[in-house]
């Protein structure tokens, strides 16, 4: 058997000044695998996150991706096999340009040249953006932002997405467009959401997180439909919404 | 705002002078200027041919000539003490429209307004055709310090998303009566600044962890690292060579 695309074993993070953020999560993704991670604010699913490429290291516990650990040793390779798109693309887009930008995460792995420009091409390619290139970041709509902010990081050709919020502050229009290049993309992915149909659509599987543990892992039309579950974890589905209609829509 | 990248003094366009190498424009338009100030401000004719390179430069780069006009404007608070100079000045007096005027200060007022105006005038067809990233690797080039061009590239990013935050920060003021007339209301005002500047050190914090996601190791990677080409150069050096040469004929014919 091939190893796991991501591997968490008993992580457990505390903050300096004493707070326990994450008391023991497992998680185990497949390749090829879209997980969504659910739970409320301030449930530890941003701690958690920035464990997977190492910003925070573990203090108890293991995180592994493609089976190599996420040690200091290995976090250059660690931070190319995992593509973290954040929330707020102001803070992912900091170059002049979206073609310097996109291009930062490869330079950084050490690509010049031709190379470097095919894979800046690529990837704005498989976001639709190829055309704002020369572009400055702060002139293009929020939605075309978010979408660049993702070309960053395909641009590494990450072997696991994962990704904060993706939805969060689009057009419905816009977040229709982000949901068919995610799909499009042939990748493991792990995203945040709150947009819990935004989860659905997208993600066959999902995870709630809560307290700092992972306290539920199945099917998303089964999570979404266990209303005990979701009302103990601070989860709602929007008015009018039905998991079990819907989901049937749904082709994973 | 007037095209994809363009900041307020941008003119876009596609003459050779947009297409010139940053960097030797930027080397260019330095020496010139600092041949026009050498220049002795008794050879008029001199400024007279400078002023004539500078509008030809202009026409070059098509760029409209009220643009020019309005941006020579600016000058006008800097030089305005100049023209304070013929009244104030000592020395030998001289006759215009029945004031007296100082023939001293009328020279020190000329100096001033002539070699400011050719200075601003050249900095303005530089301006008008390079874009802010293009400046930002002619820096570059020029071996300007790395620290420095990273810093004057992040203040251009966030300047504009720092401006939205603070507009935005306004408005929600005004939205709850806020209507400042005296001074002792100003303590709004100066706990918004504070809170502008805790967000945007907040957000230098969230750059920056988003910078070490993509495998960032202590230095911004340099880009499009292709040198000026030597026409380029000598293109561009042209216009200080001959400026140079006007400044030094000048102080032969003036000695």
């Amino acid at each position: 058997m091939s190893d796991a695309a991501l591997e968490v074993r008993e992580l457990a993070f505390a903050y300096p000044d004493g707070s326990q953020a994450l008391f023991g999560v497992d998680l185990r993704v497949e390749s090829g695998e879209r997980v969504a991670l659910l739970g409320p604010n301030g449930a530890g699913k941003t701690t958690f996150v920035m464990h997977l490429n190492g910003i925070n290291a573990a203090q108890h516990g293991s995180v592994a991706v493609g089976g190599l650990p996420v040690t200091k040793e290995h976090l250059r390779e660690i931070r190319r096999r995992v593509g973290i798109v954040f929330q707020d693309p102001d803070d992912q887009l900091f170059m002049p340009t979206v073609r310097e930008d996109v291009a930062f995460g490869p330079a950084n792995l050490g690509l010049r040249g031709d190379e470097l420009d095919a894979r800046v091409h690529e990837a704005l390619e498989a976001v639709g953006m190829e055309g704002t290139a020369d572009r400055a970041p702060h002139h293009l709509s929020f939605g075309q932002r978010r979408r660049v902010a993702v070309a960053t990081v395909l641009a590494m050709e990450p072997e696991i997405l994962v990704l904060d919020e993706p939805s969060s502050n689009l057009d419905p229009a816009g977040r229709r467009e982000l949901a068919d290049i995610l799909r499009g993309l042939r990748i493991t992915m792990l995203m945040v959401t709150h947009d819990l149909p935004y989860a659905l659509e997208l993600c066959p599987r999902a995870v709630v997180m809560n307290r700092g543990t992972i306290v539920a892992d199945g099917a998303t039309v089964e999570i979404l439909s266990d209303q005990a579950l979701m009302s103990a974890n601070r989860l709602e589905l929007p008015y009018g919404f039905f998991p079990e209609l819907a989901g049937r829509s749904v082709t994973a | 705002m007037s095209g994809p990248h363009s900041h307020a003094l941008y003119v876009h366009g596609h003459t050779w002078l947009h297409r010139l190498a940053p960097q030797a424009k930027l080397t260019a338009q330095l020496l010139f200027v600092v041949a026009v100030v050498a220049t002795p401000r008794e050879a008029i004719w001199a400024f007279a041919v400078y002023a004539l390179m500078v509008t030809g430069l202009v026409a070059a780069a098509r760029l409209p000539a009220t643009f020019v006009a309005k941006r020579l404007l600016f000058e006008i608070p800097f030089v305005l003490f100049a023209v304070l100079l013929p009244f104030v000045g000592g020395g030998e007096r001289v006759d215009v429209l029945g004031l007296s005027l100082s023939a001293e200060g009328l020279w020190g007022a000329w100096n001033i307004v002539a070699k400011a105006t050719i200075g601003l005038a050249v900095s303005i067809v530089v301006a008008a055709t390079t874009t802010m990233p293009e400046f930002l690797r002619g820096f570059e080039a020029l071996n300007m310090p790395r620290a420095f061009t990273s810093t004057l590239s992040f203040m251009i990013r966030y300047t504009d998303v720092i401006a939205d935050e603070m507009r935005r920060m306004k408005v929600a003021r005004q939205s709850r009566g806020y209507d400042p007339r005296w001074l002792w209301q100003a303590k709004a005002v100066g706990s918004a600044a504070g809170a502008l500047f805790i967000r945007s050190y907040e957000r230098g914090e969230r750059v920056y962890l988003s910078m070490l996601s993509r495998g960032y190791a202590g230095s911004i990677p340099r880009f499009d690292e292709t040198p000026a080409t030597a026409a380029a150069w000598a293109i561009a050096l042209s216009l200080p060579a001959a400026a140079a040469a006007i400044a030094s004929a000048a102080w032969l014919v003036t000695r």
